[in-house]
């Protein structure tokens, strides 16, 4: 209750507008308050006054001001520390469910000062916290776990600081037009399909396994039996070991022929395939209820087969 | 933010800082207690163990404040309270769980330093002051920058004092002080050291090891000879036997002083003594704070003085003081023990029997001390139970107060009405500051007696026989130097200025800073130029000030912020383009940097090695991507040297 009030009151008190290109934050755009600590301190030097007046100490007085006149500088500190830092969004890669989606941001710090210990944070308290150096541009990500597939929004982001004594806090909201593409998340490995029916040819796998034809570059999801070893043991990196598919012997994905699941397991089970097929080198088209994509085994292929399951039954936007 | 071993590190060394000062005068169990704590923190932190168990802690703890009682018998009042606040600070850092138990460790050396001004507030306690509140903010932002090493931390926390000093200063002068105090406070808050209001044998001499300073004094226009300044205090009436005391004033009646001339006027500045007198030169008429006039010429405070005060006194120099003494107050003033000192008493009444009148009772009786082979001295020999005889006709070595006692003895047996008055005697003239010092060791007591025309007159034994310490110093009165304090001793000449010059320091931070008070801030702020001051006024002034100094301070902080729009490359590059041109060669619009040079390069091989080299460090800077501050200086370097001589005369 009391959080949708905060929230209420925010998208109230605070602008709530959608960026795109580069956010330069300027002083009406930074806002300060004192933190906790911040009144905890005024309190303790509430009491040093008392106890100043009260035994007339002079130089508790002396040593009084000087703590509440510093406490009082800490705020332009922390002003500083977050003024005309220029911000644009940057390339977010798609994730699978379940993923945490990597916001990226550029940080620009064109000063000559340092900015310490700045926390980026969403609502969800998912927070990453970094220096920028002076005079250069930082990317900086921010991990947000995924829950559904479909486009993720960053939500307006929180970025604040507490430099340099936690006495005030300084933050400015965030929100780009930017988001992140989830894809469903891939069901538990399973065999593929026998190769599409209406060739009527059921060898396609075996052979497409046995005729190596390369190698490449590992990525995320490839299955584990294809690494090739012996090139990760001459120091080559981690590379997959490719098989080229005989031509004609293409593999269909087909949503109509998938066993009476829940729609969404149905979306799961074909990520997967599809990214078996790719992996084994397969070339491999995608049969939905809402559109086909001709057998094919490329990396563009690849995203625009997983992009219509994520999307599948969304409207584009 | 982690609690990193260099945090953990800080904030021992903030404990540490804070509460050594407290060493002095804590138990000293306590100082071990805090110095094991400490160290206990600093061995398990190098050695990353983890923190002791929390029933031990718990233990450790109670074991602690229960030691605490003991000691003190009771859990209030300012020593307990330091003492409490130390240890809790020390086992605090024993168990550190978050950053808000550093943040609340920070809070509480804050805190402690304070809790120092009680016993010290000394130009090196300042100093002191801002050495520990350097390490406490270094400390203090490690909580917020975590990794940044602690050279940076402590320029860092450098600077954020320096920038605090102005405004501070600011505060200080104008905040309105408002006279303490606002409760009742514990009178364990002042230490004492001064006269008291007894006086036996050995008292004076006690007081007089001490170089404590007592106060200091200012005179407007020129100082009395030294002789004259006679600073009274507590006057002491009764006797029995061996001590002298104040006992009760018989009468309300205030002191009245008939036919004065010569008056002076100066200001004290009274160290606190947790007594309620006031010193002034005899006699006094005028005193600016509010003051009771004793029937016996004594100036009481409203108030104990607690705390450094300054008050300005007319004294009269020459007068005669209550030529009508009421009868009770005379009949103390006759009194004395009869069952003591008999040998004194038969003295008396001799001379009593041999005189014509009271003046010349007292003539004789100094006459006694000056010829009677007296001797001054810091050391006198042990009295018995009569004590002025045994003074008088045995060991006849004595410090004023013997010579005071037994004067004032002599006379009331010989009936001549007479008292004791402490106070100090004399004072030593700080050339440098204009103000005299008086100490403790210039405690001093004499006697006054009363006669029917001329009222009460001052007499000083001690000068009968040792006239030097009247007009030189007890230093210039005693033979032997070696049992005074190290200050009242006679010193070389650069060892007395050293120590002058030094004291002179002491004076103006203890009037401009530790004295600054309702008075000194209305004085100050009215000779800065402010007419009848208020509250209301201060308080605009304070935000005026505070808005400028702000204003100044976000122009000055945020300077470094301003984005630098030009381009250090294409500046150097316009310069080495305008020699060109200047030289007959402009570039055209379209031309690059390359294809410019190799055009003029062309033209005037002689320039051909400089104009290209430009060229290509101008093109790699602006479009490479290894942009290096070096090569920028190399470039605007070459740049400068760069000169394009006449072209050779073509054949």
């Amino acid at each position: 209750m009391l959080k949708r009030f905060k929230k209420l009151f925010r998208n109230w008190a605070f602008r709530r507008t959608v960026e795109t290109g580069t956010v330069v934050l300027n002083q009406r755009r930074i806002y300060i308050i004192p933190s906790r600590q911040g009144f905890v301190f005024a309190m303790v030097l509430g009491v040093m006054l008392l106890g100043d007046i009260n035994y007339n100490l002079s130089l508790g007085y002396v040593l009084t001001f000087l703590l509440a006149t510093t406490a009082g500088l800490t705020m332009l500190y922390a002003f500083r520390n977050l003024a005309q830092l220029e911000i644009h969004a940057g390339h977010v890669e798609p994730v699978f469910v379940g993923e945490p989606a990597n916001f990226v941001f550029h940080f620009n710090n064109p000063s000559s000062l340092i900015r310490y210990q700045i926390h980026l944070h969403d609502d969800a308290e998912h927070e990453t916290i970094f220096d920028l150096p002076a005079q250069c541009s930082t990317p900086i990500s921010l991990a947000i776990p995924s829950t559904q597939r479909g486009w993720m929004d960053s939500e307006r982001l929180s970025l604040y600081t507490h430099f340099p004594l936690g006495l005030f806090h300084a933050w400015t909201y965030i929100h780009f037009d930017v988001r992140c593409l989830v894809y469903p998340k891939p069901a538990i490995p399973q065999a593929l399909p026998e190769a599409s029916a209406q060739k009527g040819e059921g060898k396609t796998i075996a052979t497409g396994d046995e005729d190596f034809s390369g190698l490449r570059n590992y990525v995320a999801g490839d299955a584990m039996p294809r690494i090739a070893w012996k090139a990760l043991a001459r120091e080559q990196g981690l590379q997959v070991k490719q098989f080229s598919a005989q031509q004609g012997h293409s593999l269909w994905l087909d949503w109509t022929l998938l066993p009476n699941i829940a729609q969404e397991r149905k979306l799961e089970l074909l990520t997967r395939w599809v990214l078996d097929a790719d992996v084994q080198g397969l070339a491999y088209g995608l049969r939905l209820p809402d559109g086909v994509l001709e057998p094919q085994n490329t990396p563009a292929h690849r995203a625009e087969c997983l992009r219509r399951l994520a999307l599948f039954g969304m409207s584009e936007q | 933010m982690k609690l990193t071993a260099p945090l953990i590190y800080g904030l021992v060394a903030c404990i540490l800082l804070v509460s050594a000062p407290h060493a002095d005068h804590l138990p000293l169990w306590v100082s071990a207690m805090c110095a094991v704590l400490l160290g206990w923190r600093a061995f398990i932190t190098y050695r990353g163990r983890p923190q002791p168990n929390r029933w031990m802690l718990l233990l450790v703890t109670v074991a602690c404040v229960a030691a605490i009682g003991a000691t003190y018998h009771t859990f209030f009042g300012r020593d307990v309270g330091v003492t409490l606040l130390i240890l809790l600070a020390s086992l605090k850092l024993l168990e550190l769980k978050a950053v808000r138990d550093a943040t609340v460790l920070i809070y509480l050396s804050c805190f402690i330093i304070i809790t120092n001004f009680f016993y010290s507030q000394s130009i090196s306690t300042a100093l002191f002051m801002l050495f520990t509140l350097i390490v406490i903010m270094a400390t203090w932002v490690n909580l917020q920058t975590g990794t940044l090493a602690l050279k940076p931390r402590l320029r860092m926390a450098g600077i954020l004092l320096l920038q605090a000093i102005p405004l501070s200063l600011l505060l200080f002068v104008l905040f309105p002080r408002i006279q303490g105090p606002l409760w009742g406070m514990p009178q364990d808050a002042y230490a004492t050291s001064g006269l008291s209001d007894k006086m036996s044998p050995g008292s004076m001499g006690k007081l007089s090891l001490s170089d404590a300073v007592a106060f200091r004094v200012t005179f407007q226009g020129s100082a009395p000879p030294r002789d004259q300044l006679y600073w009274r205090g507590p006057v002491l009436w009764d006797f029995d036997g061996t001590t002298w005391t104040r006992g009760r004033n018989a009468t309300l009646q205030a002191p009245t002083l008939t036919d004065v001339a010569q008056p002076i006027s100066y200001t004290i500045t009274l160290e606190p003594h947790n007594k309620n007198w006031l010193f002034a030169l005899d006699m006094p008429s005028q005193i600016s704070i509010p003051a009771e006039f004793a029937p016996d010429f004594q100036l009481l405070s409203k108030d104990t003085v607690r705390a450094r005060i300054r008050y300005n006194v007319t004294s009269q120099r020459s007068y005669r003081a209550n030529l009508e003494e009421p009868m009770p107050q005379m009949v103390r003033a006759f009194n004395f023990p009869r069952e003591y000192n008999p040998l004194a008493q038969k003295v008396a009444q001799q001379w009593r029997a041999t005189s014509q009148n009271d003046e010349e009772i007292v003539r004789t009786a100094l006459t006694y001390f000056n010829r009677g082979g007296f001797e001054y001295t810091l050391e006198p020999p042990l009295l018995g139970k009569n004590s002025v005889d045994d003074f008088l006709f045995t060991t006849k070595k004595g410090f004023c107060e013997h010579y005071a006692s037994s004067f004032v003895f002599l006379m009331r047996a010989a009936g001549v009405p007479a008292r004791v008055v402490t106070g100090y005697q004399g004072g030593e003239f700080n050339d440098l500051g204009g103000y005299y010092i008086l100490r403790q060791s210039d405690a001093h007591a004499w006697a006054e007696v009363w006669f029917r025309n001329r009222g009460w007159v001052r007499f000083d034994p001690t000068a009968a026989i040792a006239p030097a310490r009247v007009e030189r110093g007890l230093s210039a009165a005693l033979n032997n130097n070696s049992a005074l304090p190290f200050l009242s001793r006679t010193q070389s000449t650069w060892l007395i200025n050293l120590r002058f010059n030094f004291d002179s320091i002491t004076n103006q931070w203890n009037q401009w800073v530790l004295g600054y008070d309702t008075e000194r801030q209305f004085a100050f702020l009215t000779r800065m130029g402010m007419e009848d001051i208020t509250w209301q006024k201060l308080a605009t002034n304070m935000l005026a000030g505070i808005s400028l100094l702000v204003g100044i301070f976000t122009l000055f902080l945020l300077r470094r912020l301003r984005i630098k729009t030009t381009d250090e490359v294409q500046k150097t590059w316009l310069k080495t383009c305008l020699k060109l041109e200047k030289a007959g060669f402009p570039r055209l619009p379209h031309e690059g940097g390359m294809d410019y040079a190799t055009r003029i390069a062309n033209v005037r091989p002689d320039l051909r090695h400089d104009v290209l080299d430009l060229a290509t460090r101008y093109t790699s800077l602006r479009y490479g991507n290894a942009s290096m501050k070096n090569d920028l200086a190399a470039f605007q370097n070459a740049s400068r040297r760069f000169k394009v001589r006449r072209a050779p005369t073509s054949q």
